[in-house]
């Protein structure tokens, strides 16, 4: 297997990822583009794991954890979004901004 | 090359599948009468008039059943290599306390849900 | 492929399995008992927090790479345990009357703030990238929720979500790093990861991205400039207490994790981090010292503050040698110590659930509360960095290792933003004793009960202590280091 292939794979879709987090302004948007991130590393933690051919696959039980992870993230990131909207009815995070200076 | 064979059955199964599709759709189409009205036309959705736009709200009473159900569903995820494994683990008592107290964990998270009455239906 | 079921040295974790135990008979506690009185959710927590650090003191003469070498038993991890239990203990002391103060009370804060302190203990102790990102976000996620604890409160939740969505987003540059690391090297264990990274065959340019983006991914935990912009609105948002516990705790814990990683893992490429890092030490003192200037909130300027010291601690990690580790370990227990100090006077300034926020409500409050008035003083003295107290003494260690490391200009810049920072320090003490008291200020007294007087007393006593004998604990961090790492 052509290692390039999926490690750009995976830079593309971390690049996509920091563009949403650094351009959208919908909070949910935000924390998709993260997710985004997350599995790009995904990708290349398993890629990674083919390539070095190593016995215990250690990218693989990695990738594994990064998915509990985000979920977890999810759950709290949702939790406070959720809790944002029903004060102010919004969750752009250019209007959330009580806190500055 | 006679490894590659070995998918020759895959590919029968997906040529039939892909088959049975096709006849039994040109099939309908050939065999079956055709007369077009405006009621007919219109999207099937169990009987009900599709009225509004595509684009609706999910109440927000959902998110925390989803919510629980992809926590959990992540979790079963370390169950699997687990699960696999555990013939060949020694010591094996160690190796299945340890799973009981992963999920004991897990159910004190379900036991928490539970008594915040996150897991009843408030209308 | 046969597995082989890892040996586990179960004592090597006991502070964290009691941390997580406790945890969860407190949240078992919590969902089945709903009104159980919260004095005795504190009081388990504390008993806890003992229970973990006699399993601490328990390993002090061990030295040794558990559990399939991710896991470090050393002078470092047990003496960033030590830090962190004292930390917790401290926040549970100024939490409890603040907490019923503000009605926001719930039984949850209890378990969080334990498996918060069980991910910080892990990441001081972790030999493994990969148990290191579970620590780190075992303390974030707990931490997330933590800041945004105040529910009705607006500023609460506008913490959490900045702290929550920059967080994140670092937590995913860190591991992009760390699957380059990996890629690189083949292993996620920092003692095989320094070994690889020695060799000439190892990808150099992968190892610079990868080392790149680790170094982000700490520098926002540890809130170095330029990756500091969540931290004052986390900071203010949150819960005092909550505010007291990141300062202190979450700083100790990314900052001896980053330690471990840069010092053991990456120790061979330290002529090319280190340039890195000492610009962005100068960067961090020099920006947190320059905007806290210009706050007028009590709370956002201790976070400016902070950053500030995030850039002093970083003078020992560009240094890189044990001086700098044992002076930063001092630091960082002196540090935490009068940070949750401050935060408790912070707390006690007010009877009701408002504290006084603005500075201007701090003026001529020495002149009512002389003692209250001293404390506050006391640990802004402490902060400022001036004799005779701890942070006189940690700024001191940090300077001269930097020196040893012949990094004179560092030394030269971090006095000069020191001067700098003295004078937003010494503005609020002239305002708390050289103003006239307003006739109504809006705050009826003060709100002083017997858990903040103790932890006030005992951050108060500490502070000066190690300022005039600081040689116990100064030997106790050169003792944590003086075998390096393990692994």
């Amino acid at each position: 297997m052509n290692l390039a292939w999926p490690l750009t794979l995976g830079a593309l879709l971390f690049s996509i990822g920091v563009y949403g987090v650094l351009a959208r302004r919908n909070a949910v948007l935000v924390l998709m583009s993260i997710e985004l991130m997350l599995n790009a590393v995904n990708v290349n933690l398993v890629a990674f794991s083919t390539w070095i051919r190593e016995t215990i696959a250690i990218g693989q039980i990695f990738a594994l954890f990064v998915i509990t992870i985000a979920a977890a993230e999810v759950g709290i990131g949702l939790a406070i979004v959720l809790l944002i909207f029903r004060n102010r009815e919004t969750i752009n995070i250019d209007e959330i901004d009580l806190l500055k200076w | 090359m006679s490894y590659y064979w070995q998918y020759g059955t895959l590919g029968a199964l997906t040529a039939v599948g892909g088959a049975f599709v096709v006849i039994a759709f040109l099939g309908n189409r050939l065999m079956r009468p055709r007369k077009p009205r405006v009621e007919k036309a219109t999207t099937y959705e169990c009987g009900m008039d599709p009225v509004g736009e595509g684009w609706s709200n999910t109440h927000i009473r959902y998110y925390l059943f989803a919510f629980l159900f992809v926590i959990f569903d992540v979790e079963s995820v370390f169950l699997f290599p687990w699960a696999v494994q555990l013939e060949k683990l020694r010591p094996q008592g160690t190796v299945l306390v340890e799973m009981i107290v992963f999920i004991g964990i897990l159910a004190i998270g379900l036991l928490y849900a539970w008594k915040k009455k996150v897991l009843e239906w408030v209308k | 492929m046969p597995f082989v079921a890892p040996h586990i040295a179960w004592h090597g974790i006991a502070p964290e399995l009691a941390l997580v135990g406790g945890a969860l008979v407190a949240l078992l506690i919590d969902a089945v008992k709903p009104a159980v009185d919260r004095r005795f959710l504190a009081g388990l927590s504390l008993a806890t927090i003992g229970l973990a650090a006699w399993f601490t003191f328990d390993l002090r003469d061990t030295r040794a790479v558990i559990m399939q070498g991710t896991l470090a038993v050393d002078g470092v991890a047990l003496f960033g345990r030590l830090i962190l239990l004292i930390t917790a203990a401290m926040t549970i002391l100024i939490s409890y009357h603040y907490l019923s103060r503000r009605r926001i009370h719930r039984g949850e804060y209890y378990p969080l703030l334990l498996l918060a302190t069980s991910g910080m203990t892990l990441l001081a102790a972790s030999n493994d990238l990969l148990l290191s990102f579970l620590a780190i976000e075992t303390l974030s996620l707990a931490l997330y929720v933590m800041v945004g604890f105040a529910r009705r409160d607006e500023k609460s939740q506008e913490g959490a979500l900045k702290y929550f969505l920059l967080g994140a987003f670092s937590s995913a540059f860190l591991l992009y790093g760390i699957a380059l690391t990996y890629g690189a090297t083949g292993s996620t264990q920092l003692s095989v990861i320094s070994k690889q990274a020695a060799v000439a065959s190892v990808d150099e340019r992968l190892m610079f991205v990868a080392v790149a983006m680790i170094a982000v991914g700490f520098a926002f935990k540890v809130a170095a400039v330029p990756f500091h912009m969540w931290s004052p609105d986390a900071y203010q948002g949150a819960p005092t207490s909550v505010t007291g516990f990141m300062a202190a705790g979450t700083k100790a814990a990314a900052f001896i994790g980053f330690f471990r990683v840069f010092l053991v893992a990456f120790g061979a490429l330290q002529w090319d981090w280190r340039p890195v890092l000492w610009i962005v030490a100068v960067a961090t003192m020099a920006v947190g010292s320059l905007l806290a200037i210009a706050q007028t909130d009590v709370k956002r300027m201790l976070a400016y503050s902070s950053i500030a010291h995030a850039g002093y601690v970083l003078i020992g990690l560009v240094a890189a040698n044990r001086d700098g580790v044992s002076a930063a370990l001092f630091y960082l227990l002196i540090y935490a110590v009068m940070v949750l100090g401050a935060f408790a006077a912070v707390i006690v300034s007010a009877p009701g659930g408002s504290e006084r926020l603005s500075l201007a409500e701090w003026g001529g409050i020495g002149r009512r509360y002389p003692v209250f008035g001293g404390a506050m003083t006391l640990f802004l003295l402490a902060l400022a960095g001036l004799p005779p107290t701890s942070g006189f003494t940690g700024k001191f260690l940090l300077f001269a290792a930097a020196i040893k490391a012949h990094e004179n200009a560092l030394v030269v810049a971090a006095t000069i933003t020191s001067v700098v920072a003295a004078f937003f320090y010494v503005r609020l003490i002239v305002l708390i004793w050289l103003q006239d008291p307003p006739p109504d200020d809006g705050h009826p007294g003060i709100g002083p009960t017997p858990a903040l007087i103790t932890s006030l007393g005992i951050a108060a006593a500490a502070t000066i202590v190690f300022g005039v004998w600081p040689q116990s604990l100064i030997d106790l961090a050169r003792n944590a280091i003086s075998h390096g790492f393990v692994g």
